[in-house]
C-alpha cells in the first residue's frame, strides 16, 4: 500500500513541490490535492501581464489538468480544506469530503491585506491576488473609470499599470514618499516615478487612506487630511499575510507564518510546509525563487532521502512593467562602513549603485540599464571579491570582456536566430519558446529540454540572462549553493573538503559519506569524483576508466563521425626531421585523410578508426613520442616563441624553457584543460597572456602571468610576479598548478576560478607564502610521478584492450 | 524465435562499461551494469547516431557521448524530457557467458 500525501493550495510552491518530488520518487505517494481557486496550477507572477493584456489565463497555466492525471494526482479544484483533524490524520473540505493522510502539506500562500478602514468591505474594493481579482479588474475596467490603487509597491505599480493599460485613470496612493521602498533607494524610486508619470499613472505620496466612500459600491477614497478623490475600483496592495488560519486552527505553532525547520517540517512532523504561508528562520519570503528552493527541500525530505537543508534566501526583484527596466538586490541601502559606488546618467535616466562591504557586493539597485543585474547578483551571492575590477564595475561585464563569467549580458537585444548554445545549435527563440511553452524556471530545466549550456556550458550565463529577462524574478537563480550534480545536494567545495578530511579514498566512500541518491551516480559527477580522487590521493587511487569521458578512456578526441583524432606531444612546439618523418610514416600506414598543424604546435592526424588506435600508437611510441593529451582535462600544450637562440629581440631562451615546463608538468589531470605558453621578449608571439599559465621573458628575468584563456570570451592573465631563473619558474609554475587542481572545481578553467577565489588569495599563496609554494611544488612533483605514464604506450602494451577491440560475429 | 550467439565471457565486458559488438549490418553496444545485469542496444543513438558504447554507464542508463541524452538500456528510449528509442537486443547470461539474440 502506497502512502498518503495531500497537498493543501494548489497553488506555486505546492505543486513545485510535488513536482520536484515525482522527480525523485514518482511510486512513493498516493497524492490528493485540494483548491479553493477553480484552476489548475497557473503561475501567479504573470497575472501583472494578463491584466496588461499581454497574456491571458491560458498562457499562465503551468500543469494542466492532464498532467494531474497522467501522474495519478488527485486533483480537486474549488474546494477548499476546512479542517485538518491531526489526532485522526484526516482533512476535511468545504463540500463535505473527508481524506486520510500519512503525510500533509501545507502550501496555502498568502492573502492581500486589506486594511480594514470603514468601507472596505464595499464592492469594488479588491486585492491583487489571483485570477479572479483580474477578472474582476477587467471588467470594472470596461464599465468604469477611475481606479485608485493603495499601496505603491511592487504589486501595487504592477497593478495600476495594467488597469492603465485597460484604460482606466490611475492614481497611486503611498503613506512613504519613497516608491518601492523596499527595494528601491530614493534616486532610484524617483526616477521611476517620473518615468510612470509620464504615461499617465498619477501619484499621491505620504498619503494615508480614512476611508472608502460610497453606497453599497466604492465611489471614492477620503484620506486622513479630509481630501477626498473619486474611485470606482480600489485595489489595495499594501501587502500580504500569510494564509495560516487553517494550521492555527489545527493547533500547529504559527508566529507570522507556520513555523518550519531547515527540513520544512511543521512542529507536526507528519506536516510539511512550503511557500509564502511559511515562516523560517524567522523570515517569510514573498517571491517565487525562495519558494521553489523550499520546494526542493521538502520534496527531498517527502521522498525520505532526508539531505536536504534548506538555509534561507537572498532575493532579487524585478519590476514587471513593459518598458521600465528596474532590478534591486540585497542590502541596497548602505550602512555605516559600506561603501557605495554609483554611476548616474540623468539624460539618459539611469541609474546604478553598489554597496559595498569588504570589496564584496551586498547590495545592488538599478535603474534604466538592468542588464547586468544578473551577474551583480551572482557576484553578491558568491561573495566574489571584486578588488579586481572594481574600478569598472559600473560600467558592466560586457565592459570585462573576460571569459570568467561567460556571460553576454546583452541579451535581451538579441534577435530571436541568434544562436545562443553553439554546440548544440540552439537559438534564442527556441529557448524563449521553451521558456514559456514549458513553463521552466531553471537553468536545469532549461538544459534538459532544449540542451542549451548542456554541452561546454561556455553559454551558461547567456541561458541564465535569457531566463532571467523572460521570467522575470521568477528565475530561480537562488540556490546559495550550487549543488555537483543532481544525485547530491552537496556541493563541490562540501566534497573536495569531504574527500581530504574523511580520507575517502573511492568513489563509493564518497557517495556514501554524501548519500548519494544514486549509487552509479550519473555521467556529471562519476568524471568529478575520478578527478578528485586522483588528484588527492595520487598513488593511492587508481583511475576508473568507465568514469571518464570517452575522449579520456579512449585517449583521443571522438570525432563527429565516430572517428578519433590523434596529437602526439612535440614538447615546446620543437621537432626533429625524424620525428616529423616517423609522423608522415604512421600517417602513410594507418591512412590517415587528413593532417593539421595545431595552434598548439603540434600535428594533429584526424579520421582514425577506434581499433587502430592501439597500433598506431604503438608505433608513435616505439618512435619516442607520448600523447598530447589533446583530448583530456590535462595539460595541453606548452606553446613557445622563437626565442633567444634565433630571435633579434629575444632576451632569454623561450623554447628550452618551454620544454623545461612541458617536461615538467605533461601528464597531469586537471580539473580542465590547461595550457601554457613562454614569449622570449614582452613582444610575445606565443600569446602567452591567454594562457593558463604564461611566462614572458625579459631582460632581467620572467614575467608570470596567470589565468587567461583564448576562447568564446577571451580573458587576459594577471601578473603573478616576476622571478629571476628558470628553476624559480618551473617552481611557480607546478605551485600554481597544484593550487588550482586541489582547490578548482572539476571543469572549472583557471579563468574563472582565480576570479571566483580572488587573485589576492592566488597570490598570497603562491607569492607571499613561500613555504604553501614550495609545500604545493613538492605536492606537484610527488603527483607526477604518478601521471607521467605515457597512456598510449600502456595500452599499446596491452592495457584495457577491451575498450578498442570490438567482437565480431558475421550473420547466424 | 530466439536466435542466441554466445558473444563473449561476461569478465571481457567491465563493470559500468561496454563493448561494441560488430555484425554485418550494424553495430551492437554491449554493456553490463554494476549487479551484472547485461543490457544490448543497436548502437546509435536516438538523436544523432552517436556511439553509445561510448558513453558513461549508471544504474540502467547510458548517456550518449556526444549531446548528453540518457538512453534507458532495457527499453532503448530516451529518458527524460527527450524523445526517440533505438533498437533493443535480448540478451542472457548462462554460466559467465553472455548471449545475444538479434
Ligand atoms: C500579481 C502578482 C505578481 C507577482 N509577481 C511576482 C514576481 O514578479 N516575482 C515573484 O517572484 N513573485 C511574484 N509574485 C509572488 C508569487 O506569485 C508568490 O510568491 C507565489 O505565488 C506564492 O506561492 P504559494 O504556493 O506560496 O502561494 P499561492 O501561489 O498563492 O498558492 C496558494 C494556493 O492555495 C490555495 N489555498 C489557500 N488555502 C487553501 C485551503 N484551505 N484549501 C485549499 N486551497 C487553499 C489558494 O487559493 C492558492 O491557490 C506575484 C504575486 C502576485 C499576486
Ligand atoms: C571554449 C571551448 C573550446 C572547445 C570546446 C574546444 C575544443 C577543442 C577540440 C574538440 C579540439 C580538438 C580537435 C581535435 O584534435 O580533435 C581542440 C583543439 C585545440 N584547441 Fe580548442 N576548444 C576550445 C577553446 C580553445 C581556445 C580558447 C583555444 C586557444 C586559445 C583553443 C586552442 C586549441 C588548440 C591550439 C587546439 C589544438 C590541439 C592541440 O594541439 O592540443 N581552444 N579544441
Ligand atoms: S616573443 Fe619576442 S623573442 Fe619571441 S619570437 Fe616574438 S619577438 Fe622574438
Ligand atoms: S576545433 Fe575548436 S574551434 Fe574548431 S570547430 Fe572544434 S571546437 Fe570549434
Ligand atoms: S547523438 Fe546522442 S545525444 Fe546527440
Amino acid at each position: 500500500m502506497k502512502e498518503k500525501l495531500v497537498l493543501v493550495g494548489n497553488g506555486m510552491a505546492g505543486v513545485r513541490t510535488l513536482e520536484e518530488l515525482l522527480k525523485l520518487d514518482p511510486e512513493r505517494y498516493e497524492i490528493t490535492v485540494f483548491g479553493a481557486e477553480p484552476w489548475p496550477n497557473y503561475n501567479r507572477i504573470m497575472l501583472s501581464p494578463v491584466l496588461a493584456g499581454e497574456k491571458t489565463v491560458d498562457d499562465i497555466i503551468l500543469n494542466d489538468r492532464a498532467w494531474y492525471e497522467e501522474n495519478g494526482i488527485a486533483l480537486h479544484t474549488g474546494d477548499a480544506v476546512v479542517r485538518i483533524d491531526r489526532a485522526g490524520r484526516k482533512v476535511l473540505t468545504g463540500q463535505g469530503e473527508e481524506v486520510p493522510y500519512d503525510r500533509l502539506l501545507l502550501a496555502t500562500g498568502s492573502n492581500p491585506f486589506i486594511i480594514p478602514v470603514p468601507g472596505h468591505d464595499k464592492k469594488g474594493v479588491i486585492g491583487f491576488r489571483d485570477i479572479a481579482d483580474v477578472e474582476t479588474m477587467l471588467e470594472a475596467a470596461k464599465k468604469y473609470e477611475k481606479a485608485v490603487v493603495i499601496g505603491g509597491g511592487l504589486l501595487g505599480l504592477e497593478a495600476a499599470n495594467g488597469l492603465m493599460k485597460n484604460g482606466m485613470d490611475v492614481t497611486v496612493v503611498h503613506l512613504m514618499d519613497i516608491l518601492m521602498e523596499r527595494q528601491l533607494d530614493a534616486p532610484a524610486a524617483n526616477l521611476l516615478k517620473a518615468s510612470l508619470e509620464a504615461q499617465g499613472m498619477k501619484f499621491l505620496m505620504e498619503t494615508q487612506t480614512s476611508e472608502i466612500l460610497g453606497d453599497g459600491r466604492a465611489q471614492g477614497v477620503k484620506f486622513a487630511d479630509g481630501s477626498e478623490i473619486e474611485a470606482d475600483l480600489v485595489v489595495m496592495a499594501v501587502g500580504i499575510r500569510p494564509n495560516i488560519g487553517l494550521a492555527q486552527a489545527a493547533g500547529i505553532h504559527c508566529e507570522r507564518g507556520i513555523v518550519v525547520n531547515d527540513t520544512m517540517q511543521t512542529y507536526d512532523p507528519r506536516i510539511y510546509a512550503v511557500g509564502e504561508c511559511v515562516q523560517h528562520r524567522g523570515q517569510t519570503y514573498g517571491l517565487v525563487a525562495p519558494l521553489f528552493e523550499q520546494a526542493k527541500v521538502a520534496a527531498n525530505h517527502l521522498a525520505q532521502i532526508g539531505i536536504a537543508r534548506y538555509e534561507g534566501s537572498v532575493t532579487s526583484t524585478k519590476l514587471k512593467v513593459t518598458g521600465i527596466d528596474l532590478f534591486s538586490a540585497g542590502e541596497f541601502n548602505e550602512q555605516e562602513g559600506d561603501e557605495t559606488l554609483v554611476l548616474q546618467d540623468p539624460g539618459m535616466g539611469s541609474y546604478k549603485k553598489l554597496v559595498v562591504r569588504d570589496n564584496r557586493i551586498k547590495g545592488a539597485v538599478l535603474y534604466g540599464d538592468t542588464i547586468d543585474g544578473t551577474w551583480y547578483f551572482q557576484l553578491l551571492r558568491d561573495g566574489t571579491d571584486i578588488s579586481a575590477f572594481r574600478n569598472t564595475i559600473l560600467f558592466g561585464q560586457h565592459d570585462l570582456g573576460d571569459a570568467g563569467h561567460g556571460d553576454e549580458t546583452r541579451v535581451a537585444a538579441l534577435p530571436d536566430d541568434a544562436e545562443i548554445c553553439g554546440c548544440n545549435g540552439v537559438c534564442k527563440g527556441e529557448i524563449v519558446d521553451a521558456i514559456v511553452t514549458k513553463g521552466l524556471f531553471t537553468l536545469d530545466d532549461v538544459k534538459a529540454h532544449t540542451k542549451a549550456a548542456s554541452s561546454c556550458g561556455s553559454c551558461t550565463g547567456l541561458v541564465e540572462s535569457i531566463l532571467a529577462s523572460t521570467v522575470g524574478e521568477g528565475y530561480d537563480a537562488t540556490p546559495s549553493k550550487k549543488p555537483l550534480c543532481g544525485c547530491t545536494e552537496y556541493s563541490h567545495d562540501e566534497i573536495i573538503a569531504g574527500i581530504k578530511e574523511h580520507e575517502l579514498k573511492t568513489m563509493d566512500a564518497v557517495r556514501g559519506f554524501f548519500e548519494w541518491k544514486n549509487p552509479d551516480g550519473c555521467a556529471a559527477c562519476r568524471p568529478a569524483l575520478n578527478y578528485y580522487l586522483l588528484a588527492n590521493w595520487p598513488g593511492e587511487y587508481h583511475d576508473d576508466p568507465q568514469s571518464r569521458f570517452i575522449n579520456e578512456r579512449a585517449h583521443g578526441n571522438i570525432q563527429k563521425d565516430g572517428t578519433y583524432s590523434v596529437v602526439p606531444r612535440l614538447f615546446g612546439g620543437l621537432c626533429t626531421p625524424e620525428q616529423l618523418r616517423a609522423i608522415a610514416d604512421v600517417a602513410d600506414k594507418y591512412q590517415v585523410p587528413e593532417m593539421k598543424v595545431t595552434g598548439g604546435q603540434r600535428i594533429d592526424l584526424f579520421g582514425v578508426r577506434k581499433e587502430d588506435l592501439p597500433l598506431m600508437w604503438k608505433d608513435l611510441s616505439e618512435a619516442g613520442f607520448v600523447s598530447g593529451h589533446a583530448y583530456g582535462k590535462a595539460l595541453r600544450t606548452v606553446k613557445t616563441c622563437a626565442g633567444k637562440n634565433w630571435c633579434r629581440f629575444g632576451t632569454q631562451d623561450s623554447t628550452g624553457l618551454g620544454v623545461r615546463l612541458e617536461e615538467l608538468t605533461w601528464g597531469s589531470w586537471m580539473p580542465h584543460k590547461f595550457k601554457l605558453a613562454v614569449s622570449g621578449c614582452p613582444r610575445n608571439c606565443a600569446e602567452a597572456t591567454i594562457k593558463d599559465f604564461g611566462v614572458v621573458c625579459v631582460d632581467s628575468g620572467y614575467e608570470l602571468h596567470i589565468g587567461g584563456n583564448g576562447g568564446i570570451k577571451v580573458r587576459v592573465t594577471d601578473l603573478l610576479c616576476k622571478v629571476g631563473t628558470e628553476e624559480a619558474v618551473l617552481e611557480y609554475c607546478g605551485a600554481f598548478i597544484q593550487k588550482y587542481r586541489e582547490e578548482a572545481h572539476y571543469l572549472e578553467r583557471t579563468a574563472p576560478w582565480v576570479e571566483r577565489v580572488g587573485f589576492d588569495y592566488v597570490k598570497q599563496a603562491i607569492v607571499d607564502d613561500e613555504a604553501q609554494r614550495k609545500a604545493l611544488y613538492e605536492r606537484f612533483k610527488y603527483s607526477q610521478q604518478f601521471a607521467q605514464i605515457d597512456p598510449w604506450k600502456a595500452v599499446a602494451e596491452g592495457k584495457d584492450q577491451h575498450e578498442f577491440q570490438p567482437i565480431e560475429i558475421t550473420a547466424a | 524465435m530466439n536466435n542466441w550467439i554466445e558473444i563473449a565471457a561476461l569478465e571481457d565486458i567491465p563493470r559500468l562499461g561496454s563493448r561494441v559488438v560488430k555484425t554485418d549490418t550494424m553495430n551492437v553496444a554491449v554493456f553490463r551494469t554494476r549487479d551484472d545485469q547485461v543490457f544490448a542496444l543497436k548502437d546509435e543513438c536516438p538523436h544523432k547516431q552517436g556511439p553509445l558504447s561510448q558513453g558513461i554507464v549508471s544504474g540502467t542508463t547510458v548517456t550518449c557521448p556526444l549531446h548528453n541524452w540518457k538512453i534507458d538500456l532495457d527499453s532503448g528510449c530516451a529518458t527524460g524530457p527527450d524523445e526517440g528509442c533505438t533498437n533493443a537486443f535480448r540478451t542472457k547470461v548462462e554460466n559467465g557467458k553472455v548471449y545475444l539474440s538479434i
